[in-house]
């Protein structure tokens, strides 16, 4: 008994300093994932207070946040808006892939990591992370902007380009030859394939199974199926957040948006226990070497998407001003290249380094996006020649 | 009027109409049931100037406050064609003797064959309000009629 009071003492310290962290981080106008990480870091060099005895619990609930994050971006969008924003965006999309997937990699071979490391790194610095940059646009009231639906639509891409890279990304991890890659690779097309047509043809029926009048059986079915497919992907050796993902996409309709109403706070819960023990796993003697790197990485994919943006924002005829707050939102980079990273780390298939690098990348990355869609238009006056707009 | 539809996708859907004066205004209606009203800059037409966040009810009274007056103006336009007959918007004043009471005890067509055809509270227009519909003090009565019947029914919301 005395062990378990331990237990609640210590667990109740850890979520009430995330909260303290969370709340500090809002108000200066950052997201709370890289203090989180930061907390996380700081107990695992059993610095301050070596935790024991909660290792267990954090353990399964970093594994649950995972899950409930791939669950709720796939629940973001209906299946009709993925494919109406693949028809609209694909080549915006595609820019945005090939510009920000390549610095990643390019560093992952510059350090030796090989193409498993490249791959992993790709993903890291390519995804952009769709929360903390619903979040700033909310808060800076750009929500009602004409470039807004140019940078969701990118996002949109980047929901379906992520249903192809993680089952891919898990069959290498998994240690696959390049002919079993490419396997992976048919398999996983016609898996999303499938998955979009069930939900655009069959989403109520799936919907049905999980939807509930009472919220009580509503969270508990949800929940329930959530963490049944997730256990059953993983044991056909795709990873838990793939199958929650693609539940997350086939879920449509109001059932969708209940869902994401219920597990929210559910959500920022779990995940934020999964940055943490995602901290307490990196070495933090691990970060020093590579933090020249993180930079580099940090600069450049900082450029690139601004240029994505630009580029996007550009052939839909916005101005100037509005083809830079574009690019500037889409800097932000957060727990979808924590997610990938710590596939590739739990996986044991790259170095320890790899972990030290995205966490180090993401610090800079979730705290230089909310402030680069910030300082964008003072900066971006001073840039931009200003022209007279014409009125369209 | 031209109004684009955006979808916002996750969020919800974006519906604006740019304005004479170049302003370009709009509403996003969030999945949550939440709606938003944006005003565009002057300087920068793709950039928000003003946001309000409003709830269903609040939506509902400012398209009255907006829709109102154009309700009173469709009727005058009807009425128009037919010589000697006006449309007027009375006030039901404080201490008005019907603050409280139902339209029927008006007698109103009895007294004046003026026709109320509608009544505008807080910015949301009853139309056809049936005789049971009991007035109160700052409701406005649209009332249809000659200019004679008119000036009764005025006299009537006021005194009684």
């Amino acid at each position: 008994m005395h062990d378990t009071a331990i237990s609640l003492i210590e667990l109740g310290a850890v979520f009430f300093g995330l909260g303290v962290l969370g709340r500090l981080a809002w108000k200066i106008g950052i997201s709370p994932i890289p203090l989180y990480l930061i907390g996380g870091i700081a107990f695992g060099t059993g610095g301050l207070i070596p935790l024991h005895g909660i290792e267990p619990f954090t353990h399964l609930a970093s594994e649950i946040g995972v899950v409930l994050l791939l669950l709720l971006l796939g629940l973001e969008y209906s299946a009709g808006e993925l494919v109406t924003g693949l028809r609209r965006s694909w080549l915006a999309g595609l820019v945005d892939l090939v510009l920000n997937s390549a610095p990643g990699a390019i560093v992952a071979l510059l350090l030796g990591w090989g193409p498993i490391g490249a791959l992993t790194m790709a993903g890291v610095t390519y995804i952009s992370s769709s929360g903390i940059i619903a979040k700033v646009l909310g808060d800076l009231g750009r929500l009602g902007n004409r470039e807004t639906p140019v940078v969701l639509s990118i996002l949109v891409f980047e929901d379906l380009a992520m249903a192809l890279y993680l089952p891919i990304l898990t069959a290498v991890l998994g240690g696959v030859s390049l002919l079993g890659g490419l396997t992976a690779v048919g398999v996983s097309l016609i898996v999303i394939s499938i998955v979009l047509v069930v939900a655009l043809k069959f989403g109520r029926y799936v919907s049905a199974l999980i939807d509930s009048p009472d919220p009580e059986v509503f969270l508990l079915r949800l929940l329930g199926s959530a963490l049944l497919v997730a256990g059953i992907a993983s044991e056909l050796q795709v990873s838990a957040a793939v199958g929650s993902f693609l539940l997350g996409i086939a879920i449509s309709g109001s059932t969708a948006q209940n869902a994401t109403r219920m597990l929210e706070p559910l959500r920022d819960l779990f995940a934020a226990v999964f940055f943490v023990v995602f901290g307490l796993n990196t070495d933090p003697s691990q970060i020093p070497p590579v933090l020249g790197f993180a930079l580099l990485l940090a600069v450049v994919t900082a450029i690139t998407k601004i240029g994505t943006g630009w580029f996007a924002a550009r052939s839909q005829g916005i101005g100037k001003m509005g083809r830079a707050r574009a690019g500037a939102a889409l800097v932000a980079r957060g727990e979808f290249s924590i997610v990938i990273a710590g596939l590739a780390v739990g996986s044991g298939a790259v170095s320890g380094e790899l972990a030290a690098l995205a966490t180090a990348y993401v610090l800079l990355m979730a705290i230089l996006g909310p402030v680069a869609a910030r300082v964008v238009e003072p900066v971006a006056r001073l840039l931009v020649s200003r022209k007279p707009q014409t009125q369209s | 009027m031209d109004v684009t539809v955006t979808p916002l996708p996750g969020l919800g859907t974006q519906q604006d109409f740019v304005t004479r004066s170049g302003h370009r205004i709009g509403v996003i209606t969030y999945r949550d049931g939440r709606f938003e009203l944006i005003v565009s800059g002057h300087d920068d037409p793709d950039k928000v100037a003003a946001s309000a966040g409003l709830t269903a009810e609040e939506t509902n009274t400012l398209a009255n406050l907006l829709g109102a007056p154009q309700l009173v103006a469709r009727l005058s336009e009807q009425q128009r064609e037919v010589a000697g007959i006006n449309t007027w918007q009375l006030p039901v004043n404080q201490g008005s003797p019907y603050d409280g009471r139902a339209l029927g005890d008006t007698e109103m067509r009895t007294r004046t064959s003026a026709s109320i055809v509608a009544v505008v509270r807080e910015g949301t227009v009853h139309p056809s309000p049936r005789p049971d519909f009991e007035f109160s003090a700052g409701d406005l009565v649209v009332v249809v009629g000659t200019a004679d019947g008119l000036r009764a029914a005025g006299e009537i919301l006021e005194r009684g």
